[in-house]
């Protein structure tokens, strides 16, 4: 039990929640690093979702490939980016941005494809164009899952960031890498216990997100929310409606 | 006026759903497709905005050939209704009806003021105009559907079995409502429908379609029933003879079309009854455009 004595009393010495090295700052660029890495995963895997939720095509590409990305250990990308970039924080934001991808990719898509395409179809027939019927359509009724996915990846680097300080003097993870050398228990639990409290704070803030962004037209006259999106019947690809779809990306 | 020409269209899977079509449809009056399930009425309707583009034949309106347009804003200038409204569950419903102005610049403002009206025009109570599309019964959606097909004052109003999916009673309300709209508006209304009697009672011209787009007979329903012209034809109308509203009878002056009710509903070209375009009841629009001495225009298919 004393570790837990340890822990308690790293947690409470002020000396270290001041400086360069406190616990401020630490969490402070703990927070950015991941914001950093999430809107750089974002930039690039929002839009693939969108296109592939869109025209339809390419999701098997795309589960593949998130899949691919899934399997590929953080730890070993990590390290072997770091060898060929050096030490700092670009091996880091390099994979963890590739650990955020999968998540957000599938949010990105599954929220386009639960979008149901009778809706997208009309939209297109009352003569909105390609770019409109993203905006105006997709966008919005899409938008609980895509938030869902950016929540998961979220969860995944706020954890994961910690390997940063594997190659960096830099945000929580650096407690856990110096008390493990240090064998400083009450350090590297008290570390964790950060890293944890700030993933839940992260969590709270996109669960409130993601209920807000709920459109209301989809929660108004249903007793109750909307279950994650999963309620809603997987739209019947009429065939007719693909039609309309293939027209417009063939011209 | 709305014309194909050898219109077809294979689909990328080898389906010839529509085979050489030809066919000319008037302004200003209901052109109804109807047939079974398949047999290329959705596909014909959405050639003309656009939806679907033909794999030979072109399409022209007012004679400009459509393929020659560009579909989006084609499609802004004509209204489309289809089965189970296809409203933005995420808007509300002054808004769902306000879309297509606004995506045609007019203000927000105007753009919604002019669609309460049209709540009004299509009989829709205005204290719905905050509501989301989910908040309303089938039928107050499928007006809401109409209001936003007329939003633009378009000349042509393409519908797709519009009616389907709601219930005998309110579907007969809305086909009353449709017919009053319709001599009110006098559009160029392109109707589908796998119900023979809603095709009879909406349709000025009546076009029955067998698989593969194929023109089986065209006429008005009169026409149609007098004379069908084929076993297919003549099954296809009488498939439900009995329940079937609309039907022949001889009252000693000649052939007349008499309702479920029956109320006489039309007269047969060429009979001679002065009193039919006085009619009253459910059939009365259409006895009207279409009394005695009506060009007949039935036969165009053979
Ligand atoms: N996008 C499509 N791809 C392949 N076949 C299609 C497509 N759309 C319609 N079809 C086929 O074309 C035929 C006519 O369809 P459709 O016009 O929808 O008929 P209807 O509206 O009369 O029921 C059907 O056999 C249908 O399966
Ligand atoms: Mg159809």
């Amino acid at each position: 039990m004393s570790f837990l004595i340890d822990t308690l009393a790293w947690l409470s010495d002020p000396a270290n929640w001041v400086g360069a090295g406190g616990i401020p700052t630490r969490l402070a660029q703990h927070l950015l690093f991941t914001l950093v890495t999430l809107v750089i995963a974002a930039a690039i895997a929002v839009p693939i979702g969108f296109l592939i939720g869109h025209t339809g095509r390419g999701r098997g590409f795309a589960v593949a490939t998130s899949g691919a990305f899934r399997a590929i250990p953080t730890l070993g990308l990590l390290t072997l980016v770091a060898l060929w970039v050096g030490i700092g924080l670009n091996a880091p934001y390099v994979a963890l941005t590739v650990l955020a991808i999968p998540p957000i990719l599938a949010g990105a898509y599954t929220g386009f494809e639960a979008v149901d395409r009778k809706v997208i179809d009309a939209a297109r027939a009352v003569g909105m164009s390609e770019a409109q019927i993203v905006l105006k359509v997709e966008l919005p009724l899409g938008l609980p899952l895509l938030i869902g996915g950016l929540r998961s990846a979220t969860l995944q680097v706020v954890a994961t960031a910690t390997l940063a300080a594997y190659v960096a003097d830099f945000g929580l993870g650096r407690y856990l890498f110096a008390g493990l050398r240090t064998r400083d228990y009450g350090e590297m639990l008290g570390g964790s216990i950060l890293v944890i409290l700030l993933a839940i704070v992260l969590e709270g803030v996109f669960a409130l997100v993601q209920k807000l962004v709920v459109p209301r037209g989809v929660t108004a006259g249903l007793p109750t929310d909307i279950p994650g999106g999963s309620s809603r019947s997987r739209p019947v690809m009429e065939s007719t409606i693909e039609e309309g779809n293939s027209n417009v990306h063939s011209t | 006026m709305i014309e194909f020409h050898s219109v077809t269209k294979r689909f990328p899977d080898g389906t010839l759903a529509v085979d050489d079509f030809s066919l000319a449809l008037p302004s200003h009056k209901t052109t109804v497709f109807v047939g079974t399930s398949g047999s290329g009425k959705t596909t014909l309707l959405r050639m003309i905005n656009r939806m679907v583009d033909p794999t030979s034949g072109s399409i022209d309106i007012d004679g400009a050939d459509i393929g020659t347009l560009e579909p989006v804003q084609l499609r802004r200038g004509i209204g489309y209704v289809m089965q189970n409204s296809g409203l933005l569950p995420h808007r509300r419903v002054v808004d769902n009806v306000a879309t297509v102005p606004m995506l045609r610049g007019t203000p927000k403002r105007k753009a919604r003021e002019e669609a309460l009206v049209l709540l009004d025009t299509v009989g829709l109570d205005r204290s719905l105009a905050n509501r989301y599309p989910n908040q309303l019964s089938g039928g107050q959606q499928q007006r809401v559907g109409v209001a936003r097909g007329l939003a633009v004052n378009p000349n042509i109003l393409l519908m797709d079995e519009p009616f389907g999916a709601v219930d005998p009673i309110v579907r007969a309300e809305l086909q009353q409502e449709l017919l009053r709209l319709q001599r009110e508006l006098g559009k160029t209304v392109v109707f589908v429908t796998h119900d023979i009697d809603e095709a009879f009672l909406l349709g000025d011209r009546v076009v029955i379609l067998r698989t593969g787009g194929k023109v089986a007979q065209v006429g008005t329903p009169a026409e149609i029933l007098a004379n069908p012209i084929d076993e297919f034809v003549a099954t296809f109308v009488g498939a439900d003879r009995g329940k079937r509203s609309l039907h022949v009878e001889n009252r000693g002056d000649g052939d007349i079309v008499v309702d479920g009710t029956g109320r006489l509903a039309g007269v047969l070209v060429g009979s001679r009854s002065p009193t039919a375009s006085s009619t009253v009841g459910t059939g009365e629009s259409k006895a009207g455009p279409r009394g005695p001495g009506a060009p007949a225009q039935g036969g165009d298919s053979r």
